[in-house]
């Protein structure tokens, strides 16, 4: 590699692992710092449901010890770290045999499909009006036409899921309305299934996509700006060079590297849509398990699978932010 | 022309003011996208006015009106068309559609600006401190931007709501303001940082102005059109994250605001059942919000930018 200084690796590694342990520690502290007791509220909530719960006492105590509550905060809190470590999140409470790990594992691939797919799309699509906007060669309807289709820029993606949910999926039915992929379709690498998949995560993909690529479009308008009046676009220009390799070597590869870091800033915010937008299409990934715990009031399954969600988003960032001077070789450079 | 509106506009105090005098038409603030966005709110906000004075706004609470009526000129599924009392249709607790929204719009945008102003105060702060004084400060400070900026707040959110249960607007305004400091503290101390090294502020060291009147009464002035823009920006972001938590749940159920609205008819099925008008007329409000925020926020943008004007 070569390409990152040692500096720069290790100031990211620092952040990443910062980002997760604070992660943990608040996933930890929270419920904790609420009045009450949880396995009494969850008791509570079930003798509600249920008209009474014999011997409530007895099962609160036997949870207790079950879940180690008994013990000093900070013996809770070393053992809690550990366990997250050999990726031990716990059981779910609702579904008890099952254990955090298998639910999110199964929805997790879900969620990092729809937002690797959106992602590639609107950073592609953005990036390429933005420069068309700012290029002078480009033609003058399609000048017009971009900022027309960038109106939906900035509105949550949650709301334009159910924009093209009930147009496309309810009143056109061009487009299921919930889930990853057909029913009774079993899983597996045929074409059938691959293009079922495609045709359910559609709709939730464009949600996500209509109202981001403007932002980027934005961004790489201004960057193109900046770079427009620099003296090695008047040589480029000056030494007959074709325009369409002027635009692509000197203007775009230069106004990426900006865009680029601004994605990895945008995980977090991406990741936020991403859950709403899964909730609106029942899409079977991390949100619409989040919601379901939150629904099951089961608490070890929301903090699991918050905080492999935090873990992802994180992943993502940390592998954005090193292949950034893989892209850009002055980076190497200036060492530090 | 581009060229000499540059010169006016570059950071000498009181220079944008003294050209608007110059030449009136060519004052940066008549921007179009900023007067269309604050016109669009203006509008909006005088129909809730109008409303709070014309309609009785007690029609949003549930049971005061028949259930799942269409808008005017409009029918349901079970063959009822829309009646005048209720001229934006009910929902299925009995809600006034029309009172809904003259009670939930406000509501929605309060939540956003209690958040954004929080945050942005704290970004200021953070912002000039990182930016300003450096050395350790910075160290500490950027660090806790770049995890604040990873982690996605609405996860975090989810948790603590999860702990507290429904909550009302303003503990859920502070509650989102936890995490609306870090974009502000990140954007102003770059900023602060290019500023930092300008003629006038290092005019003003060499002085013996003290730090804090650097900041406040130096750089600060000049910072005033970037920090309008991110502080709607702020609001934006506020918003989305108030609309989330509400459509997950979490919102003040006996008046519901906008997004409390958006999850009812979720969980009723409203999409299914072709109640377009309960989870529609919330949905295009707060889409109208917030075509109207970014466009101020573009505007502003340019307003402080002068290259992004010339090529607009």
């Amino acid at each position: 590699m070569g390409g990152i200084s040692l500096n720069y690796l290790l100031r990211r590694l620092l952040v990443f692992f910062l980002t997760l342990w604070v992660a943990a520690t608040l996933i930890f502290i929270i419920p904790r710092l609420a009045p009450g007791d949880p396995i009494a509220a969850m008791v509570a909530r079930l003798s509600y449901q249920a008209g009474f719960v014999e011997n409530s006492g007895a099962i609160i105590e036997g949870w207790k010890e079950r879940f180690g509550l008994n013990d000093p905060v900070y013996v809770q809190y070393f053992r809690y770290l550990g366990g997250l470590l050999q990726g031990d999140l716990g059981f779910s409470m609702a579904r008890f045999p099952s254990t955090v790990t298998e639910l999110v594992g199964r929805a997790l691939p879900w969620t990092i499909g729809l937002v690797g797919v959106a992602t590639a799309i609107f950073f592609v699509v953005g990036n390429l009006f933005g420069a068309l906007l700012a290029w002078n060669k480009t033609p003058r309807l399609v000048k017009v036409l971009i900022p027309m289709s960038m109106i939906f820029t900035s509105i949550p993606p949650l709301l334009a899921g159910l924009l093209l949910s009930y147009t496309f999926a309810f009143l056109l039915g061009w487009f299921p309305q919930t889930y990853s992929y057909g029913f009774g379709m079993t899983p597996g690498l045929t074409l059938e299934f691959i293009a079922n998949v495609i045709h359910h995560g559609f709709l939730p993909a464009m949600a996500i996509v209509i109202v981001t690529f403007g932002y980027w479009a934005l961004g790489m308008r201004g960057m193109m700006v900046t770079i427009e009046g620099e003296d090695y676009m008047i040589l480029a220009q000056a030494k007959g060079l074709k325009p369409f390799y002027v635009l692509y070597r000197y203007m775009i590869r230069n106004a990426i590297l900006p865009q680029m870091t601004a994605l990895a800033v945008s995980i977090g915010t991406l990741v936020n849509g991403v859950v709403l937008v899964e909730v609106i299409f029942n899409y079977n990934g991390m949100g619409t398990l989040i919601v379901t715990a939150l629904r099951e009031q089961d608490f070890g399954l929301i903090q699991g699978t918050s905080f492999i969600l935090i873990v992802t988003s994180a992943l993502a960032v940390l592998i954005i932010d090193l292949s950034y001077p893989l892209i850009d070789p002055r980076i190497s450079l200036e060492g530090r | 022309m581009a060229d000499d509106r540059k010169v006016k506009d570059a950071p000498v105090a009181g220079g944008t003011k003294k050209a608007g005098v110059l030449n009136r038409f060519d004052n940066p603030w008549l921007n179009w996208k900023f007067l269309a966005g604050t016109g669009i709110l203006g509008i909006l906000f005088f129909l809730i006015f109008l409303g709070y004075q014309l309609w009785d706004t007690n029609l949003a609470l549930s049971a005061r009106a028949p259930l799942n009526l269409p808008p005017l000129g409009f029918e349901n599924w079970r063959g009822q068309t829309g009646i005048p009392e209720h001229p934006l249709g009910t929902e299925n607790s009995g809600r006034d559609m029309l009172a809904l929204w003259i009670v939930g719009t406000p509501r929605t945008i309060f939540v956003g600006v209690i958040a954004a102003t929080v945050g942005m105060l704290a970004g200021i702060v953070l912002g000039f401190m990182a930016g300003f004084l450096g050395g350790v400060f910075d160290d500490v400070i950027r660090l806790a931007v770049d995890i604040a900026i990873t982690i996605p707040s609405l996860l975090v959110l989810i948790v603590i709501q999860a702990v507290l249960g429904r909550v009302d607007l303003v503990t859920m305004a502070l509650l989102i303001s936890l995490f609306s400091w870090a974009t502000p503290t990140r954007y102003i101390r770059a900023q602060v940082l290019s500023m930092r090294e300008s003629g006038y502020v290092q005019m003003a060291r060499l002085s013996g102005v003290p730090a804090r009147d650097i900041m406040f009464k130096e750089i600060m002035p000049n910072l005033l059109p970037y920090l309008s823009a991110s502080y709607i920006g702020n609001m934006q972001g506020a918003i989305i994250s108030a609309v989330g938590l509400e459509v997950l749940g979490f919102g003040p159920q006996r008046i519901p605001s906008l997004g409390v609205a958006i999850f009812f008819s979720i969980e009723a099925g409203a999409l299914f059942r072709n109640m377009w008008w309960w989870w529609g007329i919330p949905t295009v409000t707060l889409t109208v919000v917030f075509i109207a925020l970014l466009l101020i926020n573009l505007g502003l943008d340019e307003i402080a930018n002068p290259r992004l004007r010339k090529a607009s």
